[in-house]
């Protein structure tokens, strides 16, 4: 599964390599540096393990001012630089080269401000997703944004790829949850945009910066919204026996009005391993299972549970059973979360993330398994159907060359189909290697030479995590240049 | 994730359990976040998936391991906290044993760290050994400084945690029987365990007479000893090995003697060592299945009262127990409510201590072995300990005692010793400027059916 190609090494950065190392040594001390080979290979793969590249060396720095350093050093140097926060991406947005030092950030990772008063707390973008509610939550506050990889992604993870989570159909993905950002661009200048106030003075930058994949420089403070948890918040699972009635019941859901905080979808296979795992009491015999949380007052969640139960009853149920305890929720929410990684413990598994328009759901889940019969692989399906983002599970066998090129193929087309449907390539995990190539069907040569030129901007040697987000190809073509090919 | 390994290599039983369970893992990272040495050194080689990366790269090479790989395996706590939050289901544990198995047939050791695991695997699981070498670490006492200075910390962080004053020998030592009064409802085996008896022998005395108020006969095996945790972690298989082997000979005699209704372990490290003699000794067709049937039978201390009823306390208290849930217990074994719901239907007020789930640092040998990250581990675990300002804390590991003991201002006991006081037993060693605030509970005053008729 490694269709897509990766930038060539500058081989003149290769050969400097051990000077390059003792620099960085001497920039932020000898335990900040990781050079050794068997070091270097333990930060080839993030989360998409069929792509892998040993990078030059690995740095991780303790503060700002280090990843300033690092910055200018390798800007001034010809470097390439790969961002990496907890390396728990989908789509291999933390993927090196053979060419390039990887800057983890996971050595910084405190909270430097809490403000209950004005709702925000201020983190080095090291710190978990998770542990930032955990901050916050004594206090009755959260971090609204929930990947399901929450315990380990990191916030800047989350910012770059702009994540999104379960609870974002009510509370928006990060890019609605940033209210400022510290960012060190690719010359080492240290520049702060937005602050612990809402809307932003001049251009609104934030927006151009949360999602930009570390390819506009490196963000090491956030600012975050922080809400005041509700009163109470329960979730109710309902099972049905055709993917058609469930998909039908969440456009019915989203029709009437209700926002419920989440709307989740789980096929038949995903709903076997996950009960496997969880243990939450998930009914096994449905085709489609959907868990609806909705929170507020406690008379409130009553109401709106009454209320989508009645919807849900005229697309004939096999199951309505609500959270009994607290307990029961968690209990329901941890098989959710975990969906991906209990997939692993019946297969390898290609994790796909795609947006549509809500009413082409029932058609395009039908589409989809006919994809993957016609590539002889089979599916799960675990995704947020409220607001459309689905994240079909392909499964293979990473040890079959052959059925990895099949996982791969089926996944393209199936991208290219929420594309044909009116929805888009990426929901929350962002574009990286793995839909790199697939932009074209999303955009017209226009629309991609807008955003090269944008990137060029922020990053005129085109330094900041190379090979991503933008078709070699395409940039090959275009004026924008990358550093390796100037200075040959 | 894929694996690369050759057919000849497969053909090696053990490489070919390492491949299956590489195979399992699909690096999705959850697991970075819940490791102590992650959480505290943030770098991917000190995480489980980061080590699962080198071990596999380690194994595929089929050369030595490098001191690099040594280094970062020798890290990790084996606190097994990565299993559990692990959603794959990577069984993290048996591949961690053998690669350090592995490691330490192929690589060497400096002279120092060599004559440390020495002293440690010849001393630590023999009591009496154990014993002496406590009336001796006093003399070492004023020399600690001057070994670090040369280098010699994890001597230093031996003599460190030896106690000042060695407690009385326990009441039972066996091998034999401590027969119950009451009608006889059980008869279980004790592990009778190594340190753990010389550190606070009141841990076995409390399981005994907590056992056997119930109705329950302890046999303490003749020939059993160490369960063979301590040698096993320091890469010693063989070694380990022929702890286990011993065990699964004098229990299985026991077995022959009479139905056993359990294998009790009150050093919950030992318990899970004990849970896996069944995969330890799968590849000895002697033991295998023996060994087998003595893992389904072993039961930590807390899992077996958990599933009788122990009725009402004898004495009340509304002491603020923190529970601190041992690795071993609550990651190696699942069990995670028992010993709480114990200590809470006995009276105390249990509080749960906040990052449960990241290790104190002892971890067997760990706290001599890599006293830096021990230290740090240790710390804070105290600070978050202290955030709840409990009475005293309760755990169900030796380990975990003599770790956190004298490191945060109040008493660190055993869960059993707990409930031994509240079920009528002695005052636990060390609780007894706690005891004024104990009293015991009234006896309801027996009346005879003619006490009403006759009223």
């Amino acid at each position: 599964m490694t269709l897509s190609r990766m930038p060539e090494p500058d081989r003149a950065v290769l050969d400097r390599r051990d000077s390059i190392v003792k620099d960085l040594e001497a920039l932020i001390g000898v335990d900040g540096v990781i050079s050794e080979e068997e070091g270097r290979r333990a930060f080839e793969a993030d989360a998409l393990t069929a792509y892998r590249q040993a990078p030059l060396a690995v740095a991780l720095p303790r503060s700002t001012e280090d990843v300033s350093k690092i910055l200018r050093y390798c800007n001034q140097n010809g470097v390439r630089v790969v961002p990496r926060g907890a390396g728990t991406s989908l789509c291999g947005g933390a993927l090196p080269t053979a060419d390039s030092i990887v800057i983890g950030t996971s050595r910084m990772n405190r909270v430097i401000e809490t403000d209950f008063i004005n709702r925000t707390i201020t983190v080095e973008c090291g710190i978990t997703n998770l542990a930032i509610t955990d901050a916050v939550s004594a206090e009755g506050f959260f971090y609204a944004p929930d990947p399901s990889s929450q315990l380990a992604c990191t916030v800047g993870g989350n910012v770059a790829m702009n994540s999104g989570g379960a609870h974002c159909l009510k509370y928006g993905v990060t890019t609605n949850n940033v209210l400022g950002l510290k960012m060190v661009l690719v010359d080492g200048e240290i520049v702060e945009i937005g602050g612990a106030y809402p809307d932003s003075e001049g251009y609104d930058f934030l927006a151009l910066v949360v999602g930009s994949e570390g390819q506009f420089g490196i963000v090491t403070e956030a600012t975050l919204k922080i809400v005041p948890k509700p009163e109470s918040a329960r979730p109710v699972m309902l099972g049905f026996s055709s993917c058609e009635a469930a998909g039908q019941c969440v456009a019915a859901i989203i029709g009437s009005g209700i926002i419920p905080v989440a709307i989740e979808y789980m096929d038949r296979p995903a709903i076997a391993v996950c009960e496997a795992y969880a243990k939450a009491g998930y009914p096994l015999d449905v085709e489609a299972l959907l868990i609806v949380e909705v929170e507020g007052y406690e008379d409130e969640t009553t109401r709106l549970l009454r209320d989508i139960v009645d919807i849900a009853r005229s697309f004939d149920p096999q199951v309505i059973e609500a959270s009994t305890s607290a307990e029961h929720s968690a209990r329901i929410w941890k098989g959710r979360k975990a969906a991906f990684g209990a997939m692993g413990r019946i297969s390898d598994y290609y994790c796909m993330d795609g947006t549509i328009p809500l009413a082409r759901l029932p058609e395009v889940l039908s589409r989809i398994a006919q994809i993957c019969a016609e590539h002889r692989l089979k599916v799960a399906n675990v995704f947020h159907a409220g607001d459309g983002n689905l994240h079909p599970l392909i499964l293979y066998n990473a040890n079959d060359q052959d059925e990895s090129n099949r996982a791969e193929l089926a996944g393209a087309e199936i991208l290219k189909l929420c594309v044909a449907v009116g929805g888009c390539l990426t929901g929350e995990h962002g574009v990286g290697i793995e839909k790199r190539d697939l932009m074209e069907v999303q955009f017209s040569p226009s629309d991609l030479a807008v955003q090269m030129r944008i990137k060029s901007v922020f990053d005129p040697g085109w330094l900041l995590n190379p090979g991503k987000v933008f078709p070699l190809s395409v940039l090959e073509a275009s004026g924008e240049r990358p550093a390796a090919d100037q200075a040959a | 994730m894929q694996t690369n390994f050759t057919p000849e290599q497969l053909s090696n039983a053990r490489i070919a359990e390492a491949e299956s369970i590489l195979r399992r893992c699909v690096h999705c990272g959850l697991c970075t976040a819940t490791c102590p040495t992650y959480v505290l050194l943030g770098d991917e080689r000190d995480s489980p998936r980061g080590r699962i990366y080198l071990i596999k790269d380690m194994l595929e090479d089929n050369a030595p391991a490098s001191k690099e790989v040594q280094h970062h395996l020798d890290r990790c706590l084996s606190c097994l906290s990565c299993m559990s939050t692990c959603p794959s289901g990577v069984d993290y544990m048996h591949l961690i044993d053998l690669a350090r198995a592995y490691v330490e047939q192929t690589a060497s050791r400096p002279f120092k760290e060599r004559l440390v695991r020495r002293l440690l695997a010849g001393i630590l699981p023999y009591p009496e050994r154990f014993r002496f070498a406590i009336r001796l670490a006093p003399l070492g006492r004023p020399w600690t400084k001057m070994l670090r200075r040369f280098g010699f910390e994890q001597l230093a962080a031996m003599i460190d945690l030896a106690p000042a004053v060695l407690p009385p020998s326990p009441k039972f030592e066996g091998p034999g029987t401590a027969a119950t009064e009451d009608e006889r409802r059980a008869r279980v085996i004790m592990l009778a365990g190594c340190a753990q008896q010389v550190l606070r022998p009141g841990i076995n005395d409390s399981t005994i007479r907590l056992l056997a108020r119930r109705g329950v006969d302890v046999v303490v095996a003749s020939g059993s000893g160490c369960c063979g945790a301590l040698t096993y972690h320091l890469g010693d298989e063989a070694g380990a090995i022929e702890f286990a082997k011993r065990n699964v000979d004098a229990w299985t005699k026991e077995l022959a003697k009479g139905p056993v209704d359990a294998i009790i372990s009150n050093a919950s490290g030992c318990g899970t060592t004990i849970k896996d003699y069944g995969h330890m000794l799968k590849r000895e067709p002697e033991y295998a299945a023996r060994a087998a049937r003595i893992s389904a039978l072993a039961r930590d201390v807390s899992e077996f009262l958990g599933a009788y009823e122990l009725g009402p306390p004898k004495r009340w208290s509304s002491l603020r127990v923190a529970y601190h849930p041992a690795c071993s217990l609550q990651h190696g074994q699942r069990i995670k409510e028992q010993p709480r719901d114990l200590l809470s239907k006995a009276g105390y007020s249990v509080v749960d201590i906040p990052e449960s789930h990241i290790c104190c640092g002892s971890a067997g040998t760990y706290n001599i072995m890599q006293p830096e990250i021990a230290g740090a581990l240790r710390d804070r675990k105290s600070k978050n300990i202290k955030r709840i300002k409990p009475d005293l804390v309760a755990a169900g590991n030796i380990g975990c005692i003599s770790q956190l003991s004298g490191q945060v201002d109040v008493p660190v006991v055993h869960t059993v010793e707990l409930l031994d006081w509240a079920y009528g037993g002695p005052v636990p060693r060390g609780l007894e400027p706690l005891a004024r605030f104990v009293s015991n509970v009234p006896e309801p005053k027996q009346r005879r059916a003619e006490d009403f008729i006759h009223a």
